[in-house]
């Protein structure tokens, strides 16, 4: 051996290859590998690993930035997030306190209900939040328009329940088959894209309170009120969907009592 | 459009390069890059001075963490690798060899790598953003190189040294 100097670490190798290695230390490195081609070749093998991660990754970087990614948007989302926000956590606060009994569901899957229109709510849910261009009809920035349509469509005033203190945006909605006409399906998403569905048709049905229904990956909250079913359909983590469709059926249930979103 | 605007929108795309590597999957990557943007906007009042690009990789590499996290509790919706894929062959191969080489890592092992191979991070800003000392990201690193050397040379024997 002729190591004269102080013996090269590996951390000295790994600093060599990426550039971070003391210029005093530079020539005793590379006497040490022309001595040592063991370390050689690890050496060139990192090399080689960097130059394929790189030529595999690399042009990513250079594709077109997606649109959701802009930052105006962003800012401007974030904006209005931050007020809304606000705005609904009093509200929540307010509704919660007198509607918080309703939290008390019944867990029940045999009833006509728990069997036909979950299925349909929740595989229309399954079919459409997969879609990455199309998941909806119309956007949630027409919500106004998408309201009107379908509340046209079902032939009852529909609203769309305004999550946003939960976490989710609208991403908007469409129309689908019902049980006896119009279905009317709208779509939220969370901050990490993770998307839930409400359904909504009419339903000769005594009124109920929250009932789960569990279906694997994929679960759903329903309940029925003046003769319209609603099902709130969505990954299946039962505190967090219960609190969605809880928040979705407080604000169905107050709306005659004016409560309004932000 | 201020100066923290500028460096923001400059980083997206090496951002955008950066969570593909890590997570392998377009959706989830953009997903992540999106919420780093929303939240280094939201904490901007926070940031003093330094480096933007670093504070984006940092965040970028928590809210990954904790995805992880989220998913383990439920393993039943992790997203399912490409392990079975047919072997492709030509340049492709080499591209999908280092990609399920990088998949078998450790989730710190693999960022250290890329942020230090890919992302051209010093050690000190690496540290920084996976908030443990040089030391680790060290031994991260040569981990992680061990590592995905003996799976590509286990995956081409034709390649193996001989002794």
């Amino acid at each position: 051996m002729m190591d004269r100097e102080s013996p090269v670490t590996e951390d000295e190798l790994h600093a060599y290859v990426d550039g971070e290695l003391p210029a005093d230390r530079q020539a005793a490195v590379e006497a040490w590998l022309a001595a040592h081609p063991e370390d050689a070749a690890r050496v060139s093998a990192w090399r080689a690993q960097a130059e394929l991660i790189k030529a595999r990754y690399a042009g990513i970087a250079l594709e077109p930035v997606p649109a959701r990614l802009d930052l105006a948007r962003l800012r401007r989302l974030e904006r209005r997030w931050t007020r809304s926000a606000a705005a609904a956590v009093i509200a929540a606060f307010v509704i919660g306190g007198l509607l918080g009994w309703f939290g008390r569901e019944m867990v029940e899957g045999g009833s006509a209900l728990g069997k036909t229109l979950t299925t349909d709510a929740i595989d229309a849910h399954k079919l459409y939040v997969v879609e990455v261009r199309h998941p909806v009809e119309v956007p949630g920035a027409e919500a106004a328009h998408l309201v009107q349509w379908l509340s046209k469509r079902l032939g009852y005033d529909l609203r769309a329940p305004d999550l946003a203190a939960i976490g989710l945006k609208l991403v908007g909605g469409r129309l689908l088959p019902g049980p006896s006409g119009a279905a009317g399906f709208l779509m939220y998403e969370g901050p990490s894209g993770e998307r839930f569905t409400l359904y909504c048709a009419r339903w000769a049905a005594p009124e109920t309170a929250l009932r789960y229904r569990d279906a694997g990956q994929i679960a759903a909250f329903y309940w029925v009120e003046d003769n319209k079913a609603y099902v709130m359909s969505g990954p299946a983590d039962r505190d967090r969907l219960r609190k969605i469709a809880q928040s979705a059926y407080d604000q169905l249930e107050t709306r005659a009592a004016g409560k309004g979103s932000s | 459009m201020s100066a923290f605007a500028k460096d923001l929108e400059a980083a997206i795309p090496a951002l955008r390069r950066y969570a593909r590597a890590l997570t392998r999957d377009a959706e989830i990557a953009d997903d992540l890059v999106q919420d780093t943007l929303v939240r280094a906007l939201r904490s901007q009042h926070l940031f003093h001075g330094g480096d933007v690009r670093s504070w984006l990789y940092t965040i970028l590499t928590n809210l990954n963490r904790n995805r992880l996290r989220s998913l383990a509790r439920r393993p039943a919706l992790s997203p399912l690798g490409d392990a079975d894929a047919p072997q492709m062959a030509g340049p492709e191969a080499g591209g999908r060899d280092i990609e399920r080489a990088l998949a078998a890592l450790v989730e710190d092992q693999r960022a250290a790598l890329l942020l230090v191979v890919l992302e051209g991070l010093s050690y000190r800003e690496v540290a920084e953003a996976q908030g443990v000392p040089i030391g680790t990201v060290m031994s991260r690193l040569a981990r992680a190189r061990a590592q995905i050397k003996s799976y590509l040379d286990g995956e081409r024997p034709a390649l193996r040294r001989v002794k």
